[in-house]
């Protein structure tokens, strides 16, 4: 507990609520995620909403609890390879483009970058009501992610927090 | 300037300098010096600001052509 918890205690804390679900958002939130971290700072991500579909599996079905949610699911499915710029989509064609220009440029992708925060020690947190309500469990998710937390938790490390934003 | 250990950022964007820095700089000994060897001019912002952010030292920048060389000694833990 102790060498875990006193050094953490000292270091200056980022919270993000990352609320949107396309590609150049969730993008937008690692970077900041893991250059926070890269500037020692303890760095803690909530994933509420279409922000839960950048920590679903790439692989595998959609999931959920009843017949109905596994429906939604399955349209909505998620996975940091899946998503879609938020402009200039256009069927796939624009965020493509978007992908190969990111490559051309030594840009991490989406899941890279997924991987390095892990690496860095960033938690990475689903909200509870979100997955509760679209029916979604812990296993969708990809490794590392958890555990689930309510909105209070949210408000105390966002108070605690030098840096807070809402992507 | 003299450095104990360099870092190649040539083609890299923000934040892979950054995020490379930080962990080179885990390997070297307080009161090293690191150079970074990069192309994009926003390190020239970044890597001042990260160096304030940590409680390291950032010692300056040297530009040849289209690449900027910048230096940070180690001096947090």
């Amino acid at each position: 507990m102790a060498d875990s918890d006193a050094p953490a205690a000292q270091k200056e804390k980022m919270t993000l609520v990352v609320f949107s679900g396309e590609l150049d958002r969730a993008l937008a939130a690692f970077i900041i995620a893991t250059t926070g971290a890269s500037m020692g700072m303890d760095v803690t991500m909530f994933f509420t909403f279409w922000g839960l579909n950048i920590l679903k599996k790439n692989e595998g079905p959609g999931g959920g609890k009843g017949f109905l949610r596994r429906m939604m699911n399955r349209m909505n499915r998620g996975g940091a390879r899946r998503l879609k710029l938020s402009k200039f989509h256009m069927f796939g064609l624009g965020t493509g483009m978007m992908k190969q220009f990111m490559k051309e440029n030594r840009v991490p992708s989406l899941d890279e970058f997924i991987v390095m925060a892990q690496e860095m020690g960033v938690k990475m947190m689903p909200c509870t009501t979100s997955c509760g309500v679209m029916g979604l469990t812990e296993d969708l998710f990809r490794e590392g992610t958890g555990p689930l937390a309510g909105a209070a938790y949210f408000i105390n490390e966002a108070r605690e927090s030098k840096v807070t934003l809402f992507i | 300037m003299q450095a104990d250990d360099t870092l190649d950022c040539v083609g890299l964007y923000c934040p892979m300098p950054i995020v490379k820095t930080a962990q080179k700089m885990k390997q070297l000994e307080k009161g090293q010096v690191l150079e970074i060897v990069a192309d994009d001019k926003g390190i020239k912002q970044d890597m001042p600001a990260w160096a304030k952010t940590t409680g390291n030292e950032y010692l300056g920048e040297e530009e040849d052509g289209g690449e900027i060389k910048v230096y940070v000694r180690k001096t947090a833990d």
